[in-house]
Formats: structure tokens, sequence, C-alpha cells
């Protein structure tokens, strides 16, 4: 009888929002994968020599799956949060010795008919284990360096083996993770600074045609948005807005020199005028901090100094460093280069694929990209070029805004949990969805460089659509018992 | 451990950082999907190949149902260099009888051309022989990319009327930029009615959709076949030369330069059209067309132009005959006015030489004899003495030119061939030009009154004003083809057209023509059996010898014939223009050759008038 109550409570708290939202996600991509694999011999869905059958029969063993981690007590996870990460991660590691060969990666544990990656369970195991760490009496990685690289720890391990099993794409997706330590407490600087480079990075290597004050005009750029970014650190961060005009005054000032100087013909080169204005703005700053105590603007000092460093060292490394099929292959992604039928062939196909869709799509099983297989891997990463090209626009922005929605209601989630077991353990998941859904849809759209993570619920695949239905399932499942810790 | 509501804030750039990034998405899918068409393109032409069928082009029938020009199949070796991937490049030489150097050149050719791309069918190899496009096929799924595309070649039962028919050739790029129908490697018709009853003849092009996986495997045809086209044949033509008049004509012309035109009168169609010298319509066909096509180019004999229509020469005495009708509907002669001719025209220093009959002479005698004077006098009355009647010499002139320009002269007729030449007629503006208003008068200008001067016709022109006067009054614009299958021929085509001349004035000089046979220039034309009517020029020319010229039509009442010759520096009208126009005349119309008059043929066949031309050979 106690067991039936709990199993009655437990079902009454399911968020069955997210429940439709999965087997929506489910189904939809059981049908996009019967598109994908479907050739004009016309062979059976329910065939389980083809793809789609197969992933039928993943699929129907997903929701017993789910239905078993609802029945298990919530407690559980985070009692056996650190056993089931350890046992994972001694996992990986035979995996790396037993696996086959497959092109290379060693991250395949084959039984029989049916192949497992462990890489994808790690997910959940880490989740849970992060979880478990942030739930320890006093545990906070706010102002506390320690505690952050514990927890980094957690989640670089599964990394650094899953490189080793050479999946790197695979490993890619635990940096998400940096968005849920965000969420604890590590300081937004981190996060931004790793957008900032990012976006250095593009800028600088895009924009190399042309020559600004004698500098490639993705520099210039750079340069400018150092400056603007410096303003911008003084003014909302340091919040000293009088300094911040003062500096952003200087600069224009500056600039309006520049300008009529070469009006008459008397050109400056641009690396010796941006490193000596933002010096001068600098050491303008640090005469302030003197005076005021504004211990904060040493920030924008030194971020300002750690941009310029880094727009060197990127220019260097990718002269210098790089080899030419890795340059190549960095600049096919930023569009620098064409090339349709080496590296950048996927991407193109794909890019066709949806492009070709329209608005309302060729519809179901009419989409030629697809079915005569110019996109390659198009039941793995490259299935939502099915969904462009046979639902069109209509169908591809309605599966981005499922994918937004559910993100948004695991995030809602998150935040309702009353201990920081279940809300570590949530945003890992949201961490991992949100990953999965910019990388793989930015590189089936051309945004993002190609690396191959599959797109959650919709790929092909038994591991993946397992491991995102662990990740669901027992979030599902300690969301609907964060009541009975009131109770407590 | 307690929230910490500052951190919880978070949620919100974590949430609004994922709300960006999708809407950034949505709206590069926008600029994808909707914006930007042209992906569909790229997917069509990847999953589609459409496969160009083409359509026999329209037979040439002659108009006593001859097959003059008919199809012969050929095969060219199409490839689509995307879709080739390596192959036995021996194996293909081979096969297609090349050697490794030229399949090599072929491919630079190929990529040199203008209009090359890598995704559309490239002509790799011309006009397979139906051995090695056997062979070929046998083995062209070995060779990824290459396909064989059947085209047409043009054959032709006969050796004549090469200037009439034309050819085809492959299109050009500019072809292809003016008219979407072309692809590169397609044939147009070139000169001749391949080229003006083009649209007519090649039909249109049917296709087969084709569905291509990415390794370039035919997976079917698209919706089985619901969108493809079937080609439509062109349509035949009936042609209203009489091609064994016409190789008759052009064999009395051989070796001389000049032309020969024949009209049925009544309805306007052309019996025969020759130029000459002329060729074989045979040279232009098939692989040796390019080298054959520059040698008749270069020829100093020029047998590509067709001087039937664009030659413009001096109409000579045949001229006479529209000035005796100006001048009897303007009522300056009647038939008993009389001018004075001893020995030509005499005005104010001005001679024009003639030559011995009687004087003075009225109109019908001065057609016979081709008096000189008697139409100079006539010009001077029409343009000197009624000022009264016309206000100025300039007026006079206009009026004058002005019934000419009715006949058909000055202008084109508008033949049914890509290209004719309008002559030349002066106007009163002209001559102000070169003289100053007012300051020229009949005098001034008096050689046009016998075909001479300024005065320029093609011999198609001098054959209408000859089929003008058959009719008596009206002409039918001159065409060469007479029915377009399934389609009706245009009312350019059918419709008569009246000179502003009155019907009887016509009766009057074709007496003086049909006098001309009998007792005057044209008695060589004179058979026995028809009632020919003539009229002889002897055009003056600044290239040597006169032109030999001559126009007339059979039989006198109800004429079924009228033609013009004229050849380039032959002599007088009567030696080499009556004996030519007359053959042709007898041959129509009696389909053979009277035994007196066979050494006439003979001599005609055989004379030279070519090396009399001026023109070096080398």
């Amino acid at each position: 009888m106690e067991l039936r109550s709990t199993n009655q409570s437990t079902f009454g708290n399911i968020d069955w929002v997210t429940v439709i939202i999965y087997t929506i996600m489910v189904f939809s991509g059981v049908v996009c994968i019967y598109t994908a694999s479907y050739d004009f011999d016309g062979a059976s869905i329910f065939s389980f020599d083809e793809f789609s059958g197969k992933q039928m029969l993943w699929a129907g063993l997903s929701f017993v799956l789910g239905m078993f981690l609802l029945l298990i007590d919530a407690r559980l996870y985070e009692t056996y949060a650190y056993p089931i990460y350890a046992g994972i991660i001694l996992l990986l590691i035979i995996t790396i010795f037993i696996a086959p060969d497959v092109k290379g990666s060693h991250s395949w544990l084959v039984f029989g008919p049916v192949s497992l990656q462990p890489a994808e369970f790690a997910k959940f195991a880490t989740a849970l284990a992060l979880g478990k760490m942030f739930s320890t009496y006093g545990f906070s990685i706010k102002n506390n360096v320690g505690n952050l690289f514990k927890a980094m720890l957690l989640f670089m391990m599964p990394i650094v083996i899953i490189i080793m099993q050479n999946e790197t794409g695979s490993a890619l997706v635990y940096l998400s993770l940096f968005l849920m330590l965000y969420r604890e407490g590590m300081s937004g600087l981190i996060l931004f600074s790793a957008l900032c480079a990012v976006t250095y990075f593009v800028v600088a290597l895009k924009f190399t045609e042309t020559m600004v004050m004698g500098i490639p005009s993705g520099e210039f750029a750079v340069f400018i948005l150092i400056m603007v970014i410096m303003v911008g650190l003084i003014w909302v961060y340091c919040k000293q807005h009088s300094l911040a005009r003062n500096i952003a005054l200087g600069y224009m000032a500056s600039g309006i020199i520049v300008f009529i100087l070469w009006l008459f013909d008397i050109s400056i080169n641009g690396y010796i005028y941006f490193i000596s204005i933002i010096s001068l703005a600098s050491i303008y700053c640090f005469l302030h901090m003197l005076r005021t105590h504004a211990s904060r603007l040493i920030t924008a000092i030194v971020f300002a100094f750690l941009s310029i460093g880094f727009l060197f060292s990127v220019n260097y490394a990718f002269q210098h460093v790089l080899q030419d099929h890795q340059r190549n292959r960095i600049l096919i992604t930023l569009g620098t280069i064409e090339d349709p039928q080496g590296v950048g062939y996927n991407v193109n196909q794909s890019i066709i694929a949806i492009g070709s869709g329209g608005f309302a799509g060729k519809g179901f099983l009419n989409g030629t990209q697809t079915k005569l297989k110019y996109v390659p891997e198009q039941h793995t990463d490259f299935i939502f070029c099915t969904i462009g090209e046979e639902y069109g626009f209509i169908g591809s922005t309605l599966t981005l805004l499922l994918f937004l929605i559910l993100i948004l209601r695991i995030i809602t989630i998150a935040e309702r949990q009353p201990t920081a077991f279940g809300r570590v353990y949530a945003y890992c998941v949201a961490s991992y969805f949100i990953i999965h859904f910019v990388i793989n849809i930015g590189m089936v759209i051309g945004i993002c460089p190609v690396i191959g993570i599959p797109l959650p619920f919709f790929s092909y695949g038994g591991s993946s659509l397992w491991g995102f239905t662990f990740l669901l399932f027992i979030l599902l499942r300690i969301d609907a018992s964060r009541r009975e810790h009131h109770s407590y | 451990m307690r929230k910490d509501y500052n951190l919880e804030k978070r949620k919100y750039i974590i949430g609004g950082f994922i709300l960006l990034i999708t809407i950034v998405y949505i709206i590069r899918l926008f600029s994808l999907q909707v914006a930007d068409n042209k992906y569909k393109d790229y997917a069509d032409s990847n999953a589609f190949l459409r496969r160009t069928q083409y359509p026999s082009r329209g037979l040439i029938y002659d108009r006593n149902d001859n097959l003059v020009v008919y199809n012969q199949p050929a095969y060219d070796v199409m490839m689509i260099p995307r879709d080739v991937h390596e192959f036995d490049t021996l194996d293909l030489c081979n096969i297609l009888s090349i050697t490794r150097e030229q399949f090599d050149q072929r491919i630079n050719e190929m990529k040199s051309r203008r209009g090359y791309s890598k995704y559309t069918p490239q002509k790799f190899v011309t006009h397979l022989s139906a051995e090695d496009y056997g062979r070929l096929q046998e083995k062209i799924y070995r060779f990824p990319g290459f396909y064989t595309q059947k085209r047409i070649l043009r054959q032709y039962n006969y050796t004549a009327a090469a200037n009439v028919l034309g050819n085809i050739r492959e299109v050009s790029q500019g072809d292809i930029d003016n008219d979407n129908y072309y692809q590169s490697g397609d044939y147009c018709g070139d000169l001749g009615i391949e080229k003006s009853y083009e649209k007519y003849l090649r039909g249109i092009k049917g296709q087969e959709i084709l569905i291509r996986d990415v390794h370039g495997r035919i997976q079917g045809r698209y919706n089985d076949g619901a969108h493809d086209i079937a080609p439509v044949s062109g349509k035949n033509l009936k042609i209203s030369i009489d091609i064994e008049l016409q190789k008759y004509a052009e064999s009395l012309m051989v070796n001389k330069i000049g032309a020969v035109v024949a009209i049925e009168p009544e309805t306007g169609e052309i019996l025969a059209l020759v130029s000459s010298p002329t060729y074989d319509p045979r040279l232009l066909v098939g692989r040796q067309r390019g080298k054959n096509y520059l040698a008749l180019r270069k020829d100093k004999y020029l047998p590509l132009f067709d001087r039937a229509l664009m030659a413009t020469y001096p109409p000579g005495s045949t001229f006479k005959t529209s000035q005796g009708a100006i001048l009897r509907e303007e009522g300056i002669v009647n038939l008993a006015t009389t001018y004075p001719c001893a020995g030509g025209f005499r005005s104010g220093g001005l001679k024009v030489g003639c030559h011995a009959h009687e004087s003075p002479i009225t109109l019908k005698p001065a057609l016979r004899t081709s008096c000189n004077a008697y139409f100079c006098w006539g010009l001077k009355s029409l343009i000197d003495n009624h000022m009264t009647k016309y206000g100025s010499h300039a007026n006079a002139f206009e009026v004058w030119k002005n019934h000419l320009v009715s006949m058909g002269f000055g202008y084109k007729l508008g033949i049914d061939m890509p290209s004719e030449s309008r002559g030349f007629l002066p106007n009163a503006k002209y001559y102000d030009k070169i003289y100053g208003v007012g300051r020229w008068s009949a005098n001034t200008i008096i050689s046009i009154a016998i075909g001479q001067g300024e005065v320029l016709a093609t011999p198609l022109q001098i054959a209408n004003l000859s089929a003008t006067i058959a009719n008596r009054g009206w002409f039918i614009t001159p065409h060469v083809v007479k029915e377009i299958q399934d389609t009706v021929i245009s009312s350019d085509y059918t419709e008569k057209r009246y000179p502003t001349i009155n019907s009887k004035y016509y009766e009057e000089i074709a007496e003086g023509m049909r006098m001309a046979v009998t007792g005057g220039t044209c008695r060589l034309a004179n058979l026995e059996s028809i009632e020919v009517c003539g009229k002889t020029g002897t055009a003056q020319n600044p290239h040597g010898r006169d032109h030999s010229a001559f126009m007339g039509f059979a039989p006198y009442h109800n004429p079924k014939i009228a033609v013009c010759v004229y050849v380039q520096n032959a002599g007088f009208g009567a030696t080499f223009g009556v004996p030519i126009g007359s053959l042709v005349i007898e041959k129509y119309l009696t389909g053979k050759i009277a035994p007196e008059r066979k050494h006439i043929e003979q001599r005609m066949l055989e004379s030279n008038t070519i090396i009399y031309s001026g023109v070096k050979k080398h």
C-alpha cells in the first residue's frame, strides 16, 4: 500500500508538458529517419533491417525505459550518484581498449546486433555526480575557485576519456556545463570572455581581404570591439560612468585626428595607433583607480591587454601553428573560401536540401536531396535536413520552437527544485540540450563548424535516444518528488 | 542551502541566450527557405537529369512532291563534366577512334568554349558513325558522365538549290542568348529557308526527366514520366521551286556569274532561283562542314552570296518596260506619240547613243527595238515639260519614283528568305544633295530612263516586273515556300499587290515585249510552240564587259512563267540573257528543248563568261 501511494503521487506530479514534447519528438524522429532512409525501392517502415525499423524498436523500448526510470525512488539517484558516475567512467575507460575501430573512433561497445556508445550514458552520470557535489552542505562555487575546479574536474574526466576514444564532438558537449556553473555562481566574466574570444576569432579570420590603416579589416574591427567593450566594462561592470565617458570621448577624438591626417595623406599604422591609444586609456584608468580605489577597473585593463594578446596569438597560431588542412577547415566554416566538393560538401548539400524546402516544404517522402542521398549522414547528424526539405520553413521553425519550449521548460523545472541536487542536475540536462541543439542545427544550416553531434530524439541511434531518455526521465522523477522533500 | 535569489536571475540570461539563438536560426532558415529561391534550382539540378529529346526536322519537298531534303540520324557523344568519374580513358579513345592526345585536346577545347559549365551537357565528339555508335552504346555504362545524343543531319537528294535551301549549323552562343529554345550543341538553320523557316522546321524539343542519385545512377523517371514532354516533329515544307527546272537553270549558268529567277506570275511562286556560281549543299553537312564552309567563304566568286536576291545590278533596258508604263499612266505619251532617234538622244550637248532603227518611233516599236532615245525623250518630257502639272522637276521626279516603288523597286519585296537587298531608287532629295536644290533637270539624270545611272535592282525585282506585266498589272510577293504542313501560309504571299499603273497600259507593254521576240532584240526567244514575250538588257558597268540581261514571260496570253536572267560581263542581252531565259521558259512549259534549239542549249552549257568578270580566282 505504501508503495502504491508513492507511485500515485509520483505519476500525479509528473511534468506532463515535458512528456508530451518528448513523445512528439521521438515520434517525429522515427518519421524523419524513415523518410531519410526511404528508398525508391520502397522498403517497409517496419522492417528491422532498415534504420527506421530499428529506431522504432529503440523508441518503443525508450518508453519502457522511461516508465522504469519513473518507478525508481528519486532518492536512489542522489544516493548512488557517485557509484553510477564511477561505474560509467570505468566503462568509458574500458571501452577505449575493447571497442572495435570504427573510422578511428573507439567508442562503441558491440553486443551482437546491438551497439552502444557509453559516452551517451556518461552525460546523465556526470550530471548526477555534479548534482551530488553541489548538494554537499556548504558547497558553493561563488567566490571559491577551489570548489569551481572540483566541479570542473568532474566533467573534465569524461571529456579527456572521450577525446581519447577519438570522439572530440561528443567530448565538447560537456563544455556546455559551464552554463550550469554560471547559474551556480561562476563569474559571468568567464562566459563573457569565452564569448569575446569566439567573436574575436571569427571576425579576425573572416575579414582578411581588405586592409584598413595597413592592417586587415577583420583585425581593425576587433580593435574597435576591444575599445567598445572596454568602455562598456567601465560603465556597466565598474560603474565609473564619467571615466567611461571620458575614455570614449578620447577614443573618438583620436579617431577624428587619424581621419583628418588621412585626408592629408598621412597614414598611421593601425597596430601602432590602436596599441598606443588603448595603452593611454589603460594608464588613465590605472591613475583613476589609484585615486578612487575602484578596484574593479583592473578588470577592464586586464581585459583590454588579454584581448590584444589573444588577437595576436590567434593570428600567430593560425599562420604558423595550424596545418594547411586545419586552416582550410576553419576558413571553409567561416565562409572565407568555398569548397563545394571537399570539406564543405556536406554542409553545402545540407543547405541546398533545407533551402529547397521553401516555405511549406516538398511534402512527406518528396524530398529529392534526402531521397537520393545527396546529404551524407542524413539519418544521423544531418537529420534536420529532412525536416527542412519536406516540411519547409514551417516545419523547421516548429521544430526549433519545440526545442526552445523544451529547454525553457527544463529551466523552469530546474528553478522549482527545492534542492541543489535537483537544480544542478536539471541545469546539466538543460545545458546538454542547449549545446546539442545549438551546434547540430547551427552546423546543418551552415552557421557553426561541422561538429558531429546528434540532434536529440531525432537523429538515428539507440544510444543517443536512450541517453537523452535517461537524462529527461530521471529529471522528471526527481521533479515529481520535489514535494516529498518539503515533507521532511 | 538557501536559495540565492541573485543567482536565480541568471536563468533569464541563460533563457535569453537560447531564445536569441533560436531567433537567429529562424532568421537564417527564413533567408534560406523563403527569401532565396536558388536552392530549389540547385536541388533540382542535383536530382533531375533533363534529357532533351530532339524532334525530327521538317522535310522539304519541291512543287512536284519530289523529296529534296531529308534527315539522317547521327550521334554526338556528350558529357556532363561534373558527373565524370574515373574511367578507362584508353578504352574510350579506342571506341571513338581518337588518340589520347586528341582526347586531351578535345577536353581542353571544350573547357575554353564560351558558355562552358561543369553542370551542363557538353559536346565531346560530333557525328559518330553508326558503327562507332553501336560499339560505344554497349560500353557506355563504363564511362560515367558520358552519354550519346541523337542528332539529325540533313541529306539532299539533289545537288541543286543550295542557295534556296540553306543548311543547318550548330548554334552559336549568340543564338543561345537570343532564343532560349536553344542549348549548346543544338542545330539551327543557316541561310535559305532553313533559316527563314527555322521555327517551323525545328519542331518542339521534348524532355525526359530522370531521377538521378548522388552516385549519378538513374533511379527512374520522375513521377513515372508525368512531366515528360514528347517532342513534336518539325513541319514539312513544300517549296514552290521546280527542282528539275532549278537544276537545269543552274546547269545553264555554269561558269557564269549571275542569276536566274523564274516566277509563276499567277501565284508569285518562285519556280527557280539560281545564283551562280553555286555549290553542292552536301558540302555543308556533318563533320566536314566547318572546313568546307570556310572554303566557300573564302571563294572569290562568293558562292554563298545569293545574287538572285542580294546582288544589285543596273537593270539596263529591261527597265524600259516600266518606263513605258509610267509614261502612259502619266499621259506623257499616247500610242501615236513619236520621238526622234537619229543614232541616239541629243539634248543640250548630252548624247545617249542608240543603234540603227526607224525614226521617229512610237512606244511599242521602241520596246521592240529597245530604243534609248524614245525613253530618254519620254523622261525628259515628264520631268521638264510638265511644270504646270507637277510644279517642279523634283515633284515630277517623285511621281516617277513612286510609280516604281509601287512596282516593287527601291524596297525589299519581302520574299520569305533570310536576306534580300532593296536595290536602289534615287529620290528627289538624293539629287538635291548631289546637284543642289533646283539645279538638276531631266538631262542631268537622263540615264535612269534606260536603267542605267543610279538605279539598281535585284534580279528578283526584275523578274517581279516581268510577272507584273505578265499579269497585266498586279503581282503577288514572290516566295519560295508553297505549303507548310498543317499551317496556312501567310497572307503576305497570297494577296495581290497593284502597282499604280492602269492594267491596260501593261497590255501595251506586253505587246511591245511580244514584238521584241517576234521581230526585235529577243528573236532568239521566238519559240515555235509558245508565244514568248521578252525584253533584253545590256547594262554598262564599271567592272568590264556589259552585263547581259533578259526579262520575259510566256505564253503571251495567260502566262505561266516569268523570268529574269542576269549574266555579269557577258555582253549583249541577246547573247546570253535571251538564250538562257528562253531555254528556261521552253524547258518549263514543254518539258524539253526542241531539237532545232539544241545547239543554243549546247552553247549555253559550254560557254564560260566568268573569265570576263575581272575576278581573278587566286
